[in-house]
Order: structure tokens, then sequence, then C-alpha cells
């Protein structure tokens, strides 16, 4: 039986590279008052580590109830990884959504042909950004459903 | 917030056996700000006929968003959304699954068929309509859809 009633943080792992756009979300969140644990991984090659458990560091990861993923990185950009979760059968079941500032239906089509759970556009209002992490925070977490629970 | 666009008139196909749940869906997407053309499908058969334009489906709009019961006749909603997003053209649409089902493999299994999201539908009547709006606000003011065709060319 799946309840919002236990006390485990909603754990997030956020995929991003710029240290402004980090500490916004982190800040966002923190506002929410939602029992929360915010990972960061600065890019593709970190988030898998973390994913898949690897190494010292990431030995005890949680696994993510939700991926925020950025598009453009070093070391293994956005598509790439969000191709390699969806092609994992452990991973794939992870909501990934797009947070990019990348507009281009290119970029669009793309992720959600590699399964991406949805795509949201990066506003660049830094009161707008914060209001998207609020309600993105809130669809994921309040409406919709995650196992485990 | 910025949005998504609101200038167009987005397309939503429910696929929904429950005569009560289609209706107090209509009446709440009524309300919305956002132009939109809700279609229902009452089972699973006709859901992948509207899709694939079949028979007296031929003039279906290519939806920008689908909401799908997995509790269905005919054909039951996990197998409509592993046919969708098999399907090379279909599996670019969203798929938000809305069930009274709480079952963890329900959620489970329909994430690892890749349904974009899965949400129990409340009993109560006033949450019902509140998670109607969410994903209303949420999938048509909020994220970017890919845009209807845009996989054709």
């Amino acid at each position: 039986m799946i309840t919002r009633k236990t006390t485990r943080p909603f754990e997030i792992l956020l995929v991003e590279d710029n240290q402004g756009d980090v500490r916004l979300v982190q800040e966002s969140f923190h506002e929410t008052g939602l029992l929360h644990n915010l990972n960061v991984a600065i890019n593709g090659v970190q988030a898998m580590s973390f994913l898949r458990r690897e190494g010292r560091k990431y030995a005890q990861a949680p696994r993510p109830d939700l991926i925020l993923m950025d598009l453009n990185m070093r070391d293994k950009d956005g598509r790439q990884t969000l191709s390699e979760i969806k092609a994992d059968r452990h991973l794939r079941s992870i909501p990934v959504v797009i947070l990019t500032g990348s507009p281009h239906e290119r970029d669009i089509f793309n992720a959600y042909d590699s399964q991406a759970n949805s795509y949201i556009v990066k506003p660049i209002d830094v009161e707008e950004y914060m209001d998207a992490i609020k309600a993105i925070e809130a669809y994921w977490f309040y409406t919709v459903k995650n196992f485990l629970r | 917030m910025k949005t998504a666009d609101r200038t167009r008139t987005f397309e939503i196909l429910l696929v929904e056996d429950n005569p009560g749940d289609v209706r107090l869906t209509e009446e709440t997407l009524k309300e919305s700000a956002l132009s939109h053309r809700l279609s229902t499908a009452r089972d699973g058969v006709e859901a992948i006929s509207f899709l694939r334009q079949q028979g007296a489906h031929c003039d279906a709009p290519r939806p920008d968003l689908i909401l799908l019961d997995l509790n269905l006749p005919r054909k039951d909603g996990r197998e409509v959304l592993a046919e969708i997003k098999s399907d090379r053209r279909l599996k670019l649409i969203p798929v938000v699954v809305l069930t009274t089902s709480d079952a963890e493999q329900d959620v489970l299994r329909s994430y690892d068929l890749h349904a974009n999201c899965y949400i129990t539908k409340p009993v109560d009547l006033d949450e019902f309509i509140d998670v109607v709006k969410a994903v209303e606000t949420f999938w048509l003011g909020m994220v970017r859809l890919p845009r209807s065709g845009s996989g054709a060319s």
C-alpha cells in the first residue's frame, strides 16, 4: 500500500552544472517546506555514478523519486544521460523532468522520443524560475503518484 | 509565470469508461482559461483506433495529451499504454495515467512502460477536480509539448 504519510524525504536528483541555477532550486525547495533531500550532480557522468551507486562516494546514494535534468552540460550531456537512464531496466521507471534553457523544437522532440517524462523551459527571470520549480515540486510531489512513498 | 503556448487549441484525449468521471473531467476543463478540445474514447480499442485515425476516427486530431484509465473494457489501459509507447510516432504524446488503482505494481509497471506520469484518482469529488486542474495547469500551462506532427518530417 502506498501512502503519503510516511516521513521519508522526497529524494530529488538535480543534474545541473550552473551553480546559480542549483542555488535557486535549493532555495525554492527550501521555501516550500517540503521534507526533501536535494542531491546534485554537475554532469551526466556524476549522475550515472549516483544512480548506479558507484564508488565509495555514491555507495549509499538513495534512489531518486524524481530527476530534474539540464540538457547542456560538459562531460556527458543531458540527452545522452536521459537515453542511458531510459534504456536501463532498473532506472527507467524514475521520472525525468528536463529543465533546460533550450526552447528548440528539435530538443523537445528528441527528449520525448527518448522517453523524458516532461520537458520544461527554464524561465530567464529569477522569480519566474523559482515559481516554476515550486510548481514542478507541487505537481510531482502532491499530484503524481511515485512508488515506494 | 512563463508558460507554454497560450494561443493554440490543445487537443486532449480522455480514455475512460466511467461516464461520471468523463462528465466531471469535461466540466472541470470547461472552466479552464486555456483553449482546448476534449475527445473521449470509452475503451482501449476505441482509443487505439482514434490514435491511428482508423474507421470512424479517420479525421481524429492528434492529441497533445492523453489521459488514460487503466481498467478499461475490450483493451486494457496497460495494453494501450504499451502500444502507444512502442509506436514511433505516437510515443511522443505524453500519457498521464489516471486511475483508481493504488497498487504499487500498477504504478511501477506504468512507469516501466513509459507513462509520463501516474496519478491515483481521488475518491473525493473535490479532490478529483483539483487533480484534473493540476494536470491541466502542469501539462498545458507549464510543460513544453512536442509540436504536433514534428515527428513526421
